[in-house]
Parts: structure tokens; C-alpha cells; sequence
């Protein structure tokens, strides 16, 4: 592997995590609880689709086989998207969805912190932007899973029942592998293994103040990084990539 | 119980502040069960196309109101007190900003 595959995959797996969360929240479009929330859940959809074109932009770039943004995300199958499972998740309750916003969202804190320090420019300067955003997806999580958590039998049930059924895909956002080690000593990627003792700091206590207990560490999930997706991400796909496979090429 | 048939959060008032420095306006409103979620959900709202630079957020139930019934009392002297607008200083030449 050269240092341009690994700064391809590297920058790969960021805008899938990116488009993928942002497709599930889209999801959310007319259907969230309230008309002020469902703003909430869209504006945050934008921010990650927003970052996630910035970015298959950038890997097209890296490439340099002549790809556009949309090449890469309308023409791929399955096995070469590199999102996290935890990402492509159905959005189950509006509970779950908060629960999977808390654990990717303190994650990304602790990633776009680190990244802004890279020594790549383009990735540097990209997560200072993100980094604002993120700040604000945390918070608009935190003080959701503080209301579930602490509000009444039934919310607080479900946000613990979100807590518990995603648990076990938090794990993979903190490997690593031979694309990272390349670019760590690079002083361009950042070391997810370097994150996860904060992130499970900030993300006990957010889930203990909201009177909620944390789960305790079993088998993790793995695979995504490597293409190796749940059932979900296929028929995330067929509706993402639909049209364009039907029409190749169309305009409006 | 009220029987008010608005089953939502209660209602915030809006105003956000376009620039700094300048009054803050009147956007609209949000619902909202607590004073942090009513700021969240006015950023989401009204904010979402760069136009504010500060936001207040008041619970609608604590705006005082005047009576629309004393609309004759309270504005209709007004209307012919010509003289309390500032229409009748001659301008200074070249003074095109007062």
C-alpha cells in the first residue's frame, strides 16, 4: 500500500461515516416528533453531507482516476463503502437515534480535535470546520439524553433500551489498522485508540447524569472499516443509489 | 386545566439579533419543554441561513400584551400629532446620512 492509497482510504472512510449518518438522520424528514426537532435532525443531516462531499471530493482528488464526488458515492457497491456499523443502524425510536448521535458525536469531538492538528492541510483545515459542528450535534444529543434518561418510565426505558442495543458497535470506531499506522507516523491520521479513554469518560458520565446505567463492555461488532456491512447498509444503497443506476447520468 | 387545544410544548417567543450591536427583532416562535431546548430549536428554526448573531428566547405566556379592543385609546391620538415627527428641520446640506 502506498501513502496515496492509505491517504485515499483514510479520507474514504471519513465521508462514508459522514454520508451514511447523514442519509439515516435525513430519514428522520417529516417524521420526528415535533416540526422544531425534525429541523434539528435535517440541519444535522446537512452538516454531514455538507462535510461528506467536501471530503469525496478531496479522495477523488487523491485518486486522481478522474472520479467526481458523485462517481464515487453513486457507483460503489456494498464491499467498498468503509462506514462504521454503528452509522448505518436504522434509526429505530427517536431514543435510539439519540443514543447512536451521543456515541458518534463524542467520538467525532475527540476525532476533528485531533485531526485539525494534522499535517494535512486540506484534513486539517476540514475538521476545524467540523469540529464547530460537532460541538453542536453533542450538545443537541447530550440535552436529549438527559431529558429521555430523566424523564418519565417510558423514555427512560427506551433511551436505555437505545443504549444497550447499540453498545456493542461503539468498539469499531476506535481500531485501527495498517491504513492509519501508515499515516500516524505521517503525522496525518489520528489514533482512534488514542480516543476512546476520553470518549468513554464523557460518554459514562452523560449517560450516569441521566440516571442511566452504562453497559458493561461484551463482544464488539466489527467490519464495516474493512466493507464487511450489516443488512442495513445494502438497503441504504438501494435507495441512495437508485436513481442514478436506473438513469445513469441524468440531469434536472 | 386550560382547555387549550394546542397539545404541544409550550410556547417561546423568538428574537434574534442580526448583527452586533443592533436591537434583537422578532422572528416567530418555537415550542419547547425547557429554556435550553427553546434556544436549540430557535437556532434550528431561524437561524439556519446565517441571520442571527444572538438569540433570546422569552415563554410566551410572560409577554404582556396591549388589548386589541384599546387599539382607539392607545394609538389613535397619535394620528394627528404631525408635529411630533421630525419633518420640519431644514437638513444641512451634505449631511445625507440623518
Amino acid at each position: 500500500m502506498t501513502k496515496q492509497e492509505a491517504l485515499f482510504t483514510y479520507t474514504l472512510r471519513l465521508a462514508d461515516n459522514a454520508l451514511i449518518l447523514g442519509h439515516r438522520l435525513s430519514e428522520w424528514s417529516s417524521y420526528a416528533p415535533i416540526l422544531e426537532e425534525d429541523l434539528a435532525l435535517t440541519n444535522i443531516a446537512l452538516d454531514l453531507i455538507g462535510r461528506a462531499q467536501a471530503l469525496y471530493k478531496y479522495a477523488a482528488q487523491i485518486e486522481g482516476k478522474g472520479r467526481t464526488e458523485d462517481d464515487i458515492v453513486y457507483k460503489r457497491v456494498e464491499r467498498k463503502y468503509l462506514n462504521v456499523l454503528l452509522l448505518e443502524q436504522s434509526n429505530g425510536d427517536f431514543a435510539m437515534t439519540i443514543a447512536r448521535q451521543i456515541f458518534n458525536s463524542a467520538y467525532e469531538l475527540q476525532l476533528f480535535e485531533a485531526l485539525s492538528k494534522s499535517k494535512n492541510e486540506t484534513l486539517a483545515s476540514l475538521a476545524v470546520k467540523c469540529l464547530k459542528e460537532v460541538k453542536y450535534h453533542w450538545r443537541h444529543a447530550y440535552d436529549w439524553l438527559q431529558r429521555l434518561g430523566d424523564g418519565t418510565e417510558e423514555s427512560h426505558s427506551r433511551m436505555q433500551k437505545g443504549i444497550d442495543d447499540l453498545w456493542m458497535f461503539t468498539g469499531e470506531m476506535f481500531e485501527i489498522d495498517e491504513v492509519e499506522t501508515m499515516l500516524i507516523e505521517e503525522g496525518i491520521a489520528v489514533d482512534n485508540s488514542s480516543l476512546y479513554q476520553k470518549w468513554n469518560v464523557v460518554v459514562t458520565d452523560a449517560i450516569t447524569n441521566a440516571t442511566l446505567t452504562r453497559p458493561t463492555d461484551g463482544y464488539m461488532q466489527t467490519g464495516g472499516r474493512k466493507g464487511v456491512h450489516t443488512e442495513n447498509l445494502g438497503f441504504i444503497l438501494a435507495e441512495l443509489q437508485y436513481l442514478p443506476r436506473a438513469y445513469p447520468d441524468a440531469t434536472w | 386545566m386550560t382547555d387549550s387545544k394546542d397539545t404541544q410544548w409550550p410556547l417561546w417567543e423568538v428574537f434574534i439579533q442580526a448583527n452586533p450591536g443592533i436591537p434583537h427583532k422578532h422572528a416567530g416562535s418555537v415550542h419547547a419543554s425547557d429554556k435550553e431546548m427553546a434556544l436549540t430549536n430557535a437556532r434550528d428554526v431561524y437561524t439556519r441561513r446565517k441571520e442571527g448573531t444572538s438569540i433570546w428566547v422569552v415563554p410566551s405566556n410572560n409577554v404582556v400584551a396591549s388589548n386589541p379592543d384599546d387599539s382607539d385609546m392607545l394609538f389613535d391620538p397619535a394620528n394627528d400629532k404631525i408635529y411630533r415627527h421630525p419633518t420640519f428641520y431644514i437638513m444641512p446640506e451634505g449631511a445625507e446620512a440623518i
